[in-house]
């Protein structure tokens, strides 16, 4: 046993170094490591935002939104071609993924069926009795959320980008929902802010026709809908149902003043432009209502056309809303509103207090044990004690490698491993101080204690590996972080006890060929 | 140079004679922890319950609680709770979790911004809604459950099915009593707490491997010894190094709660209880029932295995 292959002790050399190689970044500063040339390795333990403070935010897409709003755009246009076709129909209304109408007259059940097939490619349709039902599909349905997901992700990621928020980090987690993770950021009362409106916005026509008491007593002509005003909800407006121009044709919005007051200027793309002009130059002295996710922010008249395709949102806004709404606008509306669901702050100032508790206690710890490892097993034991430093080392390079996230208890991660890596050591050398009793030889002891301490230390091992994986599939954010330290640790604890002690052993008692072992 | 045992060479104390007594004691520990939980329940984290968490620090000297208590109660949050939290200048509030879904957890914390505006630095704000919760708690459940069964299967694999009984036994002392003493101590129970619980799993059954693979190796090399002497022997002859690690990783665990600061110290404590609980069940608990379960005796091939292990070692020296 005294001989330990050579491609072995290779390993061991090549592994360590490789370990200090990928370790060796973290202990400078950011600026130096990301100025070293490109082949030497430069990745740092990433922090998590418990440790750097920041923000994490999860978020849901109500993604069931954008379903009701084609299925009313459906029932709208059912509603129009029937009419055009002159097809008496009653009932028409939708479900939570469907559409129905009863047609009157059975003899124009088949070519009403024929028009509703065609409506929407994404559904069925079933005519029974004469009621005429339109369902999504499964697909369609999975389709249009899976898209207003995407679609939010990237609205999300404009409007943070606009913040000025540094490295954010977005993601897709699950069908409908959304990960922001915003580093630095502590206070992310502004970003909700920001997350919390969908800006929709909308030009539609006022209906001049409908007075004041019709709308108070609710009676409204078809086409034509009641919407608040922004300033005062109390207060209705009565609006053409049409869309004349949809905001998400502005390429551009910018705040600006008018007369000492906040405005916001827009710009709308070639096609926006286009529409502008025609509605502007149709409905000279009618009022224009500017719908903002169904609110009126303002009704101006139109003065003339306007064919520049830019102009200008007028209300009351203060400073910082004529800022937030061009934002908004700018980057553009979300398919479908957003629900913070979680929310999970750390200030810089908790962060990195955390850091240096984590450091403490971890240096604390590493020197009670390896103080302790040496007086249980002298020499032996400060081999261990070398091991468990490359096994500090190593965990450091695969965290920097892996670029997984070091999290407050991930450090405990670490902390608990430094306590656990030593168990194989433990084991090997109690074995080996028993079959010194049993009247064994140095050598021998040595050699039995490794080979019948192995079989134990693997099967221990795994058991806590189980527990790591386990705790890193079900664990969220930090958590996660301790599962991962916790599991790599077992790794490199298993080599470095294993390896690393054996090693130097070895190379001791081939040195010294001691007669006894006094352990 | 003669070093420190920790527990003396030869060592030979009674364990197995003297199980009635451990299984009294774990039975009663079981019973209480149960009837605890039952009673008290667990104090959940907002992990769990949902509810808001924030920790501030007073920007002008020590906090003023009572004051602070007043502002929050005009907002008519429900429940909420104030408390110093490692510092004098520091306090944790918990506010339970709003009526009203997701968005009211987002407005609530608003409000007591507004209330406090600068009067304090906000270290740390945490809410999560009821549906979050409830999948959190749904998940670590199901952690805890799925390491129970497959920490199960792989001793089963390993070894004989009543190595696993008694692993498992053990397992579940040490898990039901884990969730005992933080039913008594009414400390919070979040996802931290659920990383240490299966951690703690995780070392008790370690713990417990170490003991059987030396039952094991034991059965293999007395055919005839008796049983209660046996496992006796087994658990004396690999006493030193079960506490040895004991010690080891309390070393550590006890730097991590005195020094790692007030949010790790539930996890710590956690675990430091898990360690006491999981030497104890590995030696006075899982080793003792074997001998209530019907071990085999003979398995030839295995006498092959260890006798041609045997002749390689002595060919090696």
């Amino acid at each position: 046993m005294v001989y330990f292959a050579k491609w072995k002790i290779a390993l061991v050399v090549i592994v360590c170094l490789l370990g200090v190689a990928f370790a060796a970044p973290n202990l400078m500063s950011r600026n130096m490591s990301d100025n070293l040339p490109s082949w030497i390795p430069n990745q740092q333990i990433s922090l998590g935002l418990d440790l750097q403070g920041g923000s994490h935010l999860l978020l849901e897409v109500e993604a069931q939104t954008v379903i009701n709003e084609r299925l009313e755009a459906l029932v709208d246009t059912i509603r129009t071609s029937l009419r055009a076709e002159r097809i008496r129909y009653t009932g028409l209304g939708m479900n939570e993924n469907t559409v129905h109408v009863n047609i009157k007259k059975p003899d124009q059940v088949d070519a009403a069926y024929d028009i509703l097939r065609k409506l929407d490619i994404g559904s069925d349709t079933d005519v029974e009795n004469g009621r005429i039902t339109i369902t999504l599909t499964e697909l369609a349905i999975k389709e249009a959320k899976r898209s207003a997901v995407e679609q939010s992700i990237e609205i999300v990621r404009r409007r943070i980008d606009e913040t000025g928020t540094k490295e954010p980090t977005i993601q897709r987690q699950g069908d409908e929902r959304i990960i922001i993770q915003l580093p630095g950021i502590d206070n992310p009362e502004d970003v909700k802010r920001l997350l919390g409106k969908t800006a929709k916005m909308n030009f539609h026509l006022v209906n001049h026709n409908v007075s004041g008491e019709d709308l108070a007593a609710g009676r409204i002509p078809a086409g034509t809908i009641a919407l608040p005003d922004a300033e005062d909800e109390r207060r209705l407006v009565a609006v053409r149902r049409k869309i004349e121009v949809r905001g998400d044709m502005l390429i551009d919005s910018q705040p600006t003043f008018q007369d000492g007051r906040p405005v916001i200027s827009f710009t709308f793309n070639s096609l926006g432009a286009k529409k502008f002009a025609s509605v502007t130059s149709k409905n000279i002295n009618r009022s224009l209502a500017i719908v903002l996710d169904g609110k009126v922010i303002s009704a101006p008249n139109i003065q003339g056309a306007i064919l520049g395709g830019s102009g200008i949102i007028t209300g009351r806004f203060s400073v910082s809303e004529a800022n937030d709404l061009s934002l908004l606008l700018r980057a553009g509306a979300l398919p479908a509103p957003l629900v913070i669901l979680e929310e999970r702050s750390v200030g810089p100032g908790l962060g990195a207090d955390s850091v240096a508790a984590g450091k403490i206690a971890s240096f604390v710890g590493l020197l009670a044990v390896v103080i302790f490892m040496v007086v249980s097993y002298g020499r032996f034991g400060f081999y261990a004690d070398v091991a468990l430093m490359v096994n500090i080392i190593l965990i450091m390079a695969a965290l920097s490698l892996l670029q997984a996230t070091l999290t407050l208890p991930g450090i405990a991660g670490i902390v608990l491993t430094v306590g656990m890596a030593v168990d194989a050591n433990v084991l090997i050398f109690e074995r080996i101080r028993e079959e010194l009793r049993n009247g064994l030889g140095p050598l021998a002891s040595v050699d039995s204690g490794y080979k019948r301490a192995i079989t134990t230390i693997i099967d221990a091992n795994i058991t806590t590996l189980i527990a790591a994986v386990l705790l890193f599939e079900f664990g969220s954010g930090p958590v996660r972080g301790f599962a991962v330290t916790l599991g790599i640790g077992i790794l490199t604890s298993m080599f470095t006890a294993i390896m690393v002690t054996r090693l130097q052993v070895v190379m001791w008692l081939r040195r010294k060929k001691p007669k006894t072992l006094n352990f | 140079m003669a070093n420190f045992h920790m527990i003396p060479a030869g060592i030979n104390l009674e364990f197995i004679n003297k199980r009635i007594i451990f299984f009294t004691f774990s039975v009663v520990l079981i019973l209480t922890s149960l009837g605890l939980f039952g009673v008290n329940g667990l104090n959940y984290g907002i992990d769990f319950k949902g509810g808001i968490m924030m920790e501030v620090r007073s920007t002008s000297g020590p906090a003023d609680i009572g004051k602070m208590r007043n502002q929050l109660s005009t907002l008519g949050l429900g429940e909420v709770s104030i408390q110093e939290f490692g510092e004098p200048e520091e306090v944790l509030i918990r506010i339970q979790r709003q009526d009203g879904g997701e968005k009211a957890q987002s407005l609530a914390v608003e409000a007591v911004k507004d209330v406090f505006k600068d009067t304090v630095e906000y270290r740390r704000t945490e809410f999560v809604g009821p549906k979050v919760s409830e999948e959190l708690f749904m998940d670590g459940l199901m952690a805890v459950s799925l390491a129970i069964g497959a920490i199960l299967v792989y001793i089963w694999f390993r070894f004989e099915w009543q190595f696993g009984l008694g692993a498992v036994i053990a397992l579940l002392h040490d898990v039901i009593s884990t969730i005992g003493i933080f039913a008594l101590l009414g400390m919070e129970f979040n996802l931290s707490t659920v990383a240490a619980v299966l951690t703690i799993a995780g070392y008790s059954i370690n713990d417990t491997v170490v003991v059987f693979d030396r039952v094991r190796e034991n059965l293999r090399k007395y055919k005839t010894k008796d049983l209660a002497q046996l496992l006796n022997e087994s658990i004396n002859q690999t006493l030193s190094r079960t506490v040895m690690t004991s010690v080891t990783t309390l070393l550590a665990l006890f730097a991590l709660y005195i020094l790692g600061g007030e949010v790790i110290r539930g996890f710590s404590f956690a675990m430091i209880w898990g360690i006491f609980i999981g030497t104890y069940s590995s030696v006075c608990l899982a080793v003792p029932v074997l001998l209530y379960f019907n071990i085999r005796r003979t398995d030839d091939e295995d006498e092959e295995d260890s006798e041609i292990e045997k002749v390689a070692d002595e060919g090696a020296v």
